[in-house]
């Protein structure tokens, strides 16, 4: 199923039979999501479960007076109701899930989010009160009987404004509402200044949105006080650590809770925001009322109450010789971390790191402001920050090229690294806390391919003057980027093979539709000689696998990948050793096909699974320094993160009058080095670039001076429909990575980083109007129109 | 609760009596109270549309339906397109029990985290009986009324193609 697909390199060697690794089979847990039987969060159904609905705050900044839960608690089919005074000692804020990395003379204050609120409340949808009741209909009944009294504040809703001396304090113990302000340099700016042959200087707001995953957020809490096990369902793409801070929290030992992430809906980001007040408060529920307990989000809590990325406002400049080559960079942005700041300076710090790019850029200023607003919390959301800066380097090259008379093609491919520049080193600091160091890259050919696909050379006096002729406006866009994935610290996995045959894999990380069950599946089968299918993959279960951290930065093929891959060796490793001893062969004439160890050119064999009986004997001894089973468990921590790269390409069609667009055509070029399933590839880059889409033209949070979200709706807050997102036509280029031995990058996030970048400069290119530049995103038809408008008025 | 009515529809084949209260949304009596939960709630207000399912032979979304409205009527959901299990536990290779919508999702890979696809499924099931032969626009318009974060529709447009080729007599 991979005919818009094409690839350049060729595989590494001639595989003598089937290779798993670089294979599309179907997908293991296609089956399940598709006749209903998948279990996600609200599928949980247990005797005696009760509901819980959450009272939130309406006002964005407040002075919480009093909260009255009499009315409410006496209401039929109400069995508890809580406030903040009612939690105790168990009130505390959440903690600093990412400490600011090494960097020096950094500034940075944190204000992290708390369970309930108490005395004051920082954002429109903070939670104040929570109701147990026997139905949800009747938890949400009583929640609207809750009688708030909050004074309100003067809300901070503007970056430059929450930095002024006079702007209301969002948090009390900080002197003013920055939250960090971080400096990180390379060479030296402003000498490169002097020297340049120009430098360009420019203002852009790049704004992102909500994750927006299909399902909403939920968890249930079981507390066995028998079993003594608390067990949580909870919709997390980190399960293990949610299981880790519940321990401590309750005072319970890890062994008595037990966290499942089971079939998610969707992650993108927010759904590894630790901890969130739900997260909290419900296992604490359930103990303190020894029942079942459940909460589901619905769709409009979910604006406010799951985190989301919002804007950068960016002064930037960019210094460039004569021929166009990049001699500098300054860039300093204020950015929008809402009320609290639990996840510190990641997305930031990907903006500072990805605004670099494939390029060469010897001297760098970037700076930063991070700023408490009365809005929702800030966490990464697919691209976390990384499309803020992609946005400012290509638009800063898109008017180098302009300035200088080059074309925009040519003067990406005069900066870019060369192969034999890796590793490159950045000289500043990731959001890993490792400097940023790229570990592979082949730029020039992936643009190569793209102008190729995309006819970039025929475009012009072809396509876009044909459609001239007709009073039609195309223009095309291509623009490049990196990014930073699979970072560490580690992931691990176990593989086993039971006697019968079956071969199990289990691993800690979540998954929310990755596809998870079938290409960790491909690795492990690809050592053993059997399908993808003959493999059984357990993930996010803490009794399963208890060590691991989470579905993140594009992490999941890179580090929990390769962490199967070497449990999968380990097993293979005891297999041959064992059927050597059983056939009387030596190792090296053994093979591994169809579930069977072969004598290669004798016939001989045995079954994976009469191997494993043996492996357990009921009789005899195991040997001392030896374990029963063919099992292993292993673990993989990269040293830094892998550098995926790509290069995106669009023709697309803009009315002026009404400022509406079409996409013609869509190309990407794509570098996540070796490609473990295409299909799962393919279908990664496919929804990273609808979601990039979303984030270019038609999806904005949109807030008034009050702080208040006045779209918090799916009629408001418009997703891209079938409609709306084009074929996107896809090819790789596969440079592996040296630093893991599968060779892979990650991929999960990678299309939706450049697009905001990429429809500004498409659409630069079908309206050419003198003078006329894109400096924001998101656009949108009233915005795009107004930008003509107010062109045409300046021409 | 407050009052509640009786009301008898079928499901998937299957008749239920049940006492609910008249408020009671369609999706939440498929998914709590008869735990039939491959419908999923995606946004409670009538745009995502992963709680579709087919009333009478036609798409509806379930969150903008009550409960009470459905009494009288033969509901499908996504856990009636599948032949039965035969009972042996053992999936059939090929996906020849599943419906030939649900074997071309899987063939082309028209589902990621697949909590959007039981709705998209029952949504196609009358579309591809009206459409024997669709084109990409209609596909796509057929499609227009669901939401999927994941798969970019790309491949489920892929899926749809397929599907329709394979039931085309």
């Amino acid at each position: 199923m991979s005919h818009d697909t094409t690839f350049t390199a060729p595989p590494a060697e001639a595989p003598a039979r089937p290779r798993q690794v670089g294979a599309s089979p179907r997908r293991n847990e296609d089956r399940r999501l598709l006749t209903g039987e998948a279990l996600f969060v609200d599928d949980v159904h247990l005797d005696g479960m009760l509901h819980a609905a959450f009272v939130r705050s309406d006002y964005a900044h407040g002075m919480l007076k009093s909260v009255d839960l009499s009315a409410a608690r006496e209401h039929p089919g109400v069995i508890a109701a809580y406030d903040a005074h009612d939690l105790g000692d168990y009130w505390e804020p959440g903690p600093l899930l990412v400490p600011p990395p090494p960097i020096e003379q950094l500034e940075f204050h944190t204000a992290t989010q708390v369970p309930l609120a108490r005395d004051k409340v920082r954002h429109v949808g903070e939670p104040i009160a929570v109701i147990v009741a026997r139905s949800p209909y009747e938890a949400e009944d009583a929640a609207a009987l809750v009688e708030v009294d909050i004074e309100p504040l003067e809300a901070v809703s503007d970056l430059e404004g929450g930095l002024e001396p006079a702007a209301p304090r969002i948090h009390e113990h900080l002197e003013s509402n920055l939250a960090a302000h971080v400096i990180q340099r390379k060479g030296a700016y402003e000498e490169a200044r002097e020297r340049a042959h120009r430098v360009i200087k420019r203002r852009f707001w790049y704004d992102h949105g909500a994750s927006a995953p299909m399902e909403n957020r939920g968890v249930v809490a079981n507390w066995d006080a028998r079993s003594r096990e608390l067990t949580v369902w909870d919709t997390t793409q980190a399960p293990i650590p949610i299981r880790n801070g519940l321990a401590a929290m309750l005072g319970l030992p890890q062994s008595e809770v037990r966290v499942i992430a089971p079939f998610i809906g969707g992650g993108f980001g927010p759904k590894i925001m630790m901890f969130y007040p739900e997260e909290v408060l419900l296992p604490w529920i359930s103990m303190r009322l020894g029942r079942p307990v459940k909460w589901i989000e619905d769709r409009q809590e979910s604006f406010f109450a799951t985190t989301q990325e919002r804007g950068q406002d960016h002064e930037a400049e960019i210094a460039v010789d004569e021929e166009g080559r990049i001699l500098g960079v300054r860039d300093e942005f204020l950015t929008d971390t809402g009320a609290y700041n639990p996840y510190g300076l990641t997305i930031s710090i990907n903006t500072q790191c990805t605004l670099l790019g494939p390029y060469r850029v010897p001297n760098y200023h970037s700076e930063f402001r991070m700023v408490f607003t009365n809005k929702p919390i800030v966490t990464p959301v697919r691209g976390a920050g990384r499309q803020h800066g992609v946005f400012v380097m290509e638009r800063l090259l898109d008017r180098a090229a302009d300035e200088l008379g080059i074309d925009r093609v040519e003067i990406r491919r005069r900066n870019y690294l060369t192969p034999e520049e890796f590793p490159h080193d950045h000289e500043i600091i990731y959001q890993d806390f490792a400097p940023l160091v790229y570990d592979s890259g082949n730029y020039a050919e992936a643009m190569d391919r793209a102008v190729e696909m995309i006819d970039y050379a025929g475009f012009e006096s072809g396509v876009q003057a044909a459609a001239r002729a007709e009073g039609r406006h195309v223009g095309l866009g291509i623009v490049s980027y990196v990014e930073g994935t699979g970072v560490g610290p580690y992931e691990g996995a176990r593989v086993g093979i039971e006697p019968g045959g079956r071969i199990n894999l289990v691993t800690g990380v979540g998954t929310q539709g990755q596809g998870h069950f079938t290409s960790f599946a491909q690795i492990v089968a690809e050592q053993l000689g059997v399908g993808a299918d003959d493999v059984e993959v357990v993930t996010g279960d803490t009794a399963r696998f208890g060590w691991g951290t989470g579905t993140f930065a594009s992490r999941g093929a890179v580090v929990a990948g390769n962490a199967c891959h070497a449990a999968a060796l380990e097993v293979r490793q005891k297999v041959l050793a064992l059927a050597s001893s059983v056939l009387g062969a030596a190792e090296e004439d053994l093979d591994l096909a169809d579930g069977l160890v072969r004598v290669v050119g004798s016939g001989e064999s045995i079954s994976l699974g009469e191997l494993a009986a043996r492996a357990n004997p009921l009789r005899g001894a195991v040997t001392p320094g030896t374990e029963p089973g063919l099992e292993a468990t292993a673990y993989f921590g990269p040293e830094r993160g892998v550098t995926a790269s790509g290069v995106h390409a669009m023709i697309l069609e803009v009315d002026p009058e009404t400022a509406m667009i079409r996409i013609l055509r869509y190309v990407v070029v794509h570098d996540c080095g070796r490609v473990i399933n295409p299909m799962i590839v393919e279908g990664q880059i496919h929804g990273g670039v609808a979601h990039g889409i979303g984030n270019a033209f038609y999806e904005e949070l949109v807030f008034d001076e009050g702080a208040q979200l006045q779209n918090a709706s799916f009629m408001d807050y418009l997703l891209p429909t079938a409609t709306d997102v084009p074929t996107i036509e896809t090819a790789h280029v596969e440079t592996p990575s040296p630093l893991n031995p599968l060779g892979v990058k990650g991929v999960g996030e990678a299309g939706a980083i450049p697009v905001g970048a990429l429809f500004a400069q498409a659409i630069e290119d079908a309206l050419d109007i003198d003078g006329f530049e894109i400096r924001d995103i998101p656009l949108s038809p009233n915005r795009l129109f107004e930008l003509i408008r107010d062109a045409r008025e300046e021409g | 609760m407050g009052e509640t009515l009786t009301i008898r529809l079928t499901v998937n084949g299957k008749t239920y009596d049940r006492s609910v209260e008249p408020r009671l949304l369609l999706s939440d009596f498929l998914r709590h109270d008869l735990h039939l939960t491959g419908t999923h709630v995606g946004c409670e207000h009538g745009v995502c549309g992963a709680c579709t399912v087919l009333v009478n032979g036609e798409s509806v979304r379930s969150c903008l339906m009550f409960a009470v409205q459905a009494d009288g009527t033969e509901v499908s959901t996504v856990e009636g397109l599948a032949t039965p299990a035969d009972g042996s536990g053992i999936p059939h290779p090929e996906d020849a029990d599943l419906h030939p919508i649900q074997a071309a999702f899987r063939e082309a890979h028209g589902l990621q985290c697949g909590f959007c696809t039981p709705g998209i499924l029952m949504t196609l099931v009358p579309f591809l009986e009206e459409n024997r032969d669709p084109d990409e626009e209609q596909i796509r318009e057929a499609l227009s009324g669901h939401l999927c974060r994941c798969t970019g529709y790309q491949n489920i447009v892929k899926a749809v193609r397929l599907a329709a080729e394979r039931v085309r007599p």
